[in-house]
Parts: structure tokens; sequence; C-alpha cells
């Protein structure tokens, strides 16, 4: 993917942590079928794992059942100001993207 | 709605499930991704596939957050909140979906118990959050209506 695909922004408070992220993509179940009556091939991101000092904080595993350009945001304590988080996703079709952030 | 429909629906979108698992190569990728779990049809099964464990206890420690009305079954917001100790993961399935187990999360060190996530539901039915602390499972559930499915079809 030429474009960066994830949205992240990281925010310190009071010791934790607050991460938002947005991804985007299509997020195909393969339930769905086009005009013509095909069935869309499934498209979604299996794997979201988060990272930080070194540390795994999170990993998801997604079906398609999570909506399309998905958004992610969970809370994780042991990391300060300047810190640099980083979050990368991997889907069903082997493609994968990564970003890092400084919290702040 | 016409009934019929809906069941034939059903039937092809449980198929293709089947399908797509069986023919997609780059599975071997993600090791990890937990695949018998997400091509489970009902809710027990997914669990025992992903944590081993059907029988999940009712807690008041988890809090999910979801609209009581849906008016898009395709985005869906949940937020999912717990105060039990030593969490080691959050599952959120909606109940009623073609497959269930809609995400899974593994939480590492330091992770507190807070996700948030917007997810697709076919048509109304319970949000149900399992959380797995102690090798225990605890488990909450939300009712919520859909006015128009999301999952396609």
């Amino acid at each position: 993917m030429a474009k960066k695909s994830i949205k992240i922004r990281a925010k310190v408070k009071e010791d934790i942590v607050t991460v938002k992220a947005l991804m985007t993509h299509p997020m195909e179940t393969g339930a769905r079928k086009d005009k013509s009556g095909e069935l869309i091939p499934a498209h979604f991101i299996q794997e979201v794992v988060c990272e930080s000092g070194g540390k795994t904080i999170l990993t998801a595993d997604w079906s398609g059942g999570v909506s399309k350009n998905p958004y992610l945001s969970f809370k994780f304590k042991g990391a300060s100001k300047g810190d640099m988080v980083k979050l990368s996703w991997a889907d069903n079709k082997g493609k994968s993207d990564s970003v890092e952030a400084k919290i702040g | 709605m016409n009934l019929k429909r809906r069941i034939v629906l059903k039937g092809t979108a449980a198929a293709s499930a089947i399908g797509v698992a069986g023919l997609l190569a780059p599975r071997a990728v993600l090791a990890a991704w937990p695949e018998a779990a997400f091509t489970a049809k009902t809710v027990p099964e997914a669990l025992e596939a992903l944590t081993g464990n059907s029988a999940a206890s009712e807690s008041g420690d988890i809090k999910i957050k979801a609209p009581d009305i849906a008016e898009n079954g395709a985005v869906v917001p949940v937020t999912v909140t717990t105060s039990i100790e030593g969490i080691q993961s959050i599952s959120v399935i909606a109940a009623n979906n073609p497959v269930p187990l809609v995400a899974s999360y593994n939480m590492g060190e330091g992770a507190l118990g807070f996700v948030s996530t917007r997810i697709k539901m076919g048509k109304s039915g319970d949000v149900v959050a399992v959380v797995k602390a102690g090798d225990k499972l605890y488990s909450a559930s939300k009712g919520v209506k859909v006015t128009i499915g999301g999952c396609g079809g």
C-alpha cells in the first residue's frame, strides 16, 4: 500500500496511555455479492499488533465482522510522554502495514 | 422481510465462510490466527475453539457500551471495559452473526481492560463480551436492535 493506511494517536494522562487508531481497509466478509451475483472474496484484517518499548501491548485477532475502515482504541500503562508506540496490521491476503507514533 | 430469502442468504454466507477458509493459502503467515474460532457458527463453539472452554460465568465487572438501537448494522460502536484483575483476553461476539466471533484481543503487559471497536451486525441480537482472566471466562451481554443489517446480502 503506497499511502499510509493507519492513522494513530496516543495520549498519556495520569500514567495511562490511550491509543486510538483508524485503519483504511475494505473489510470484506466474503459473504457479500456484487451486482452480477458473484461473491466478493473475503478481504479483511486478521491481526493487529501494538508494541511499545519493545513489549507487545495488545494483539487483536479480527474476523470480517469488524466494520470497514476499522477503528480501534485501547489503554495501557507503563509508557510515558515521548515514548514510541507501534501499530501494525496484516490481512488475509498477506498484505500488511505499520506505523509508529510518539505518545503525546 | 421475506423470511425464506433470509434463510437462503444465511446458508450461502455459512457455505462461503467454509470455502474461503479452505481456499486461502496465506493463512500460514498468521499462524496465531485462531481459524477454528473464527469459522465456528455458534457462540459456545467459538469459545471452545478460542479458549478451550465454553463455560463462561456472568460477571458484573464487565461493561459493554453499545447503542440500544443501531440504525446501521455495518457500523456498531462497541466498547468493552472491565475491572477484572489479570485479564488475558477480551473477545467480542455478536451472537446472531453468521460468524459470531468478531474480534479477540490478547492483552499483553500493561494493557488495561478497555477496548473499543466498530463491528458489523447482521441482525438484532446480543453483543457478548467474554473476558479471560486467570484461565476462567467471564461474560456480559447487551442487546442491540439493528434496523439495517450489516453483513451483506
